[in-house]
């Protein structure tokens, strides 16, 4: 009778949590899950505007997907943005965990580490979309950089950064590093910090090098924080847009080399393709899951041994 | 007990908080763009309204006064802001997007034109404007050549005769500024204060330095055809100059000289002068004669100071007056430096047309507005003086052109009116689809990598445009 009477309780007890959760899954449900569902439900239509003139919405079953996977540009976008992503996450990555490291490390009694917290976080405060300006202003073939390139002597003719693949991939990616890195920093610092001093001191006392404490004992503790970091950031490179968007006025060029999945997303908002619109979000949405799925896979199996 | 009825409290709050702060947000937001109308009697108005005291045309009077308080302007620019600023009888600045005439609230929505930005909030407005409250419908909207038959061969644009222009109203505007807003019935759909038609804008110093002139007839014999513009601009690069900023600058004028319009039906099409331009502009490139930079960026503009080291621009009236920085202490157009010619081949460029929308609360002063900005040879006149424009006059343009006192600052006191006048005559807009604006950029993006050297073969950059335009546009074909 007693038990049962407890458990009442704690089943009336829940019931509060419930309803402070109402807010999220409300929100939740209008502004995430009901546009997801109506994105599914549109991509199955031809539903566009000719002008003025509205188009559809016609069932067409999965026309919209055979066409846009049957055509050669939508993997090129999907290389591009995987390639500027990795360009930008692998320095990041490794800048970040240095940071991290020397900051979180006691011994080294790093000075104004507040200072220099605050400083690296700044470039993402900056808007993606004024920060392209910024660097498209910067390195324009009369800009600052080729002027002062000219003037030490290093080139002699202005080189036209936004003329080769290479040199616009790079300034994206060196844009996507530059703003994000603070970010990464921050997150595996708190990871660091949060690791067992007396862990270290164990290792220090039988006699582990520097970088033994790094791979053997930071490494595998931070483990998860590093999948939240790499996944987030894969979700967040795979929807790249403002920068390049911004740096090349939508065009995407040289040759179509820095137009991402996002971007044609864009292109096709000129006719409010909301079709052909949806099938790509939904693609991109499967490609999201199954990268992650996979990054998630090759973690946690790991942990396994 | 107490502890259940807090917690219901609590939640309700947070719940109906949650709902209420959607609610007034949505009811909120449509009033806080409206502007209180002045409730001044319509009997006022007439009286006090300047437009009476021009006396000229019957003005304020069929300005009927049970139209409506606010009159919506859509457009992407503060050209035309600052011509109704400068020359319609009675109106009023009151602030950096509200103006008055009369009684009526002038609102300016303005929204630029990059990335197709202007279009998409025209095209939701006009859609909207069914169910708009009267004082939120679009009474007046701007468009451009390119996309014009987008708009005017559909319903959400007024005939303006049916707005009571009549034909001997306009009898003197240039026919090309009313092929462009004559919808697939032949009735016309708006009207224009400007024409377009473009020339070869060039520095007299460098002329000097390098021609040995700076007149414009003598410039005009270096550069009447394109091989002879050519060999110039090798003869201007000896001496360290451009012949032109950059390859886009040519491009209207290839474009224009073109025989197909770029849709034939729903099948894309490319003519042969584009082709022309490409190799054209290929071989400038390659030779180092000009820069490859779009338009309007800062590279572009590079040239209006003589620094910029560039030669010459193609480019209409507005062009000369409105981009090529004249107020800016040190620029060559400033210093009247600039001189024009009719270069290699005419052309037109630009040009804002004046469209009604369906649905307008305010009629009557569209109406006028359109007949005393586009019809009123004394207002067309005074924005040629005041702001060197090519207005859509040929009576008033062709007695400038002849006039000796009328002379262009920019162009260190050349009179260009004739040539304009010559060029007007000339232009023919046959072609004008509702695609033009679109394929035109993107044959542009892809031609470009061409002749940077990024695509091997014309035909890899051809198939690159027809990606890109088939993105864009779904219905079309190749």
């Amino acid at each position: 009778m007693g038990a049962k009477k407890s458990n009442q309780n704690v089943v009336k007890f829940n019931r509060w949590g419930y309803i402070f959760l109402i807010p999220f899954f409300v929100t939740y449900i209008i502004f995430s899950f009901i546009p997801l569902c109506s994105t599914i439900y549109n991509s199955f239509f031809e539903n566009y505007r000719s002008g003025l003139k509205q188009i559809g919405p016609n069932f067409i079953g999965i026309n919209n997907y055979i066409n846009l996977l049957g055509s050669p540009e939508i993997w090129k976008y999907l290389v591009n943005t995987l390639i500027m992503w990795i360009g930008g996450f692998i320095p990041q990555i490794v800048i970040a965990l240095l940071l991290a490291y020397w900051f979180s490390d006691p011994s080294l009694r790093l000075k104004g580490q507040r200072f220099f917290k605050t400083v690296i976080y700044m470039p993402n405060l900056i808007m993606a979309s004024a920060f392209s300006m910024l660097f498209f202003a910067l390195f324009a073939d009369s800009g600052p950089i080729n002027q002062i390139l000219m003037n030490i002597g290093v080139i002699s003719e202005p080189f036209k950064f936004f003329q080769y693949v290479a040199s616009s991939r790079i300034l994206v990616m060196f844009m996507n590093f530059l703003m994000w890195f603070g970010n990464t920093t921050i997150l595996l610092m708190a990871g660091m910090l949060g690791i067992d001093s007396s862990l270290y001191e164990a290792a220090q006392v039988d006699g582990a090098t520097a970088s033994q404490i790094f791979f053997k004992i930071t490494m595998p503790i931070l483990r998860p924080i590093f999948i939240y970091v790499l996944i987030t950031s894969l979700i967040g490179g795979l929807q790249m847009f403002d920068v390049p968007q911004i740096l090349t006025n939508g065009r995407g060029n040289p040759t179509d080399s820095l137009t991402t999945v996002i971007m044609l997303l864009n292109r096709y908002l000129t006719s409010k393709d909301v079709g052909r619109g949806g099938a790509l979000s939904v693609f991109l949405f499967i490609v999201t899951g199954i990268l992650s799925l996979i990054v998630f896979r090759m973690n946690s199996s790991e942990d396994n041994k | 007990m107490k502890k259940k009825v807090l917690g219901l409290l609590l939640s309700t709050t947070m719940v109906a908080g949650m709902l209420t702060a959607c609610g007034s947000t949505a009811s909120n937001a449509p009033a806080s763009t409206e502007t209180p109308a002045a409730e001044t009697p319509a009997a006022d108005t007439a009286a006090e309204s300047p437009a009476a005291d021009t006396a000229a045309e019957a003005p304020a009077a069929d300005v009927s006064a049970d139209e409506g308080k606010v009159l919506n302007i859509s457009a992407w620019n503060e050209e035309f802001k600052s011509r109704l600023t400068d020359h319609y009888p009675g109106y009023e600045v009151v602030d950096g997007t509200t103006g008055k005439i009369g009684d009526v609230t002038v609102n300016w929505l303005i929204t630029p034109n990059e990335e197709n930005a202007y279009q998409n909030r025209l095209d939701e407005l006009l859609l909207a404007q069914d169910g708009a409250a009267a004082d939120d419908k679009v009474d007046l909207f701007l468009v451009e050549a390119d996309y014009a038959v987008k708009y005017t061969d559909t319903d959400y644009t007024l005939s303006v005769t049916d707005l009571g222009l009549t034909a001997n109203d306009m009898k003197d505007q240039y026919k090309y500024t009313q092929d462009v807003v004559t919808d697939s019935n032949g009735v016309i759909k708006g009207t224009s204060w400007q024409g377009c038609p473009g020339v070869m804008i060039y520095n007299r110093a460098i002329a000097e330095e390098v021609f040995g002139s700076q007149e414009p007839e003598d410039i005009q014999a270096h550069f009447s055809d394109w091989n002879k513009f050519v060999e110039s601009a090798a003869e201007l690069k000896k001496a360290g100059y451009n012949v032109i900023s950059s390859t886009a600058d040519t491009f209207r004028v290839y474009q224009n000289n073109a025989e197909l319009p770029w849709v034939n039906g729903t099948q894309i099409q490319v003519d042969d002068n584009l082709k022309k331009w490409v190799e054209d502009s290929k071989a400038l490139a390659d030779a180092g004669y000009c820069g490859t930079h779009g338009q309007w960026t800062d590279d572009w503009t590079k040239g209006f100071y003589p620094e910029g080291k560039v030669f010459a621009y193609f480019g209409p009236a507005w062009l000369i007056d409105f981009s090529m920085a004249k107020d800016v202490e040190g620029s060559i157009a400033h210093d009247g430096g600039w001189a024009a010619t009719e270069g290699p081949q005419g052309f037109y460029w630009g040009g804002t047309w004046i469209c009604a929308a369906a649905g307008t609360d305010n009629a009557g002063l569209v109406a006028d507005i359109m007949k005393k900005m586009t019809c009123d040879p004394e207002i067309m006149k005074d924005i040629v003086l005041k702001d060197n424009d090519f207005v859509n006059n040929r009576t008033v343009m062709e007695e400038l052109a002849n006039d000796p006192s009328y002379s262009n600052e920019v162009l260190g006191g050349q009179n260009p009116l004739k040539m304009f006048c010559a060029g007007a005559d000339n232009i023919d807009m046959a072609n004008l689809t509702a695609y033009d604006q679109g394929l035109l950029g993107d044959y542009q993006t892809a031609m470009g990598d061409y002749i940077n050297g990024n695509y091997a073969t014309y035909d890899e950059a051809l198939e690159q445009f027809y990606t890109l335009a088939l993105q864009r546009y779904p219905e079309l074909t190749r």
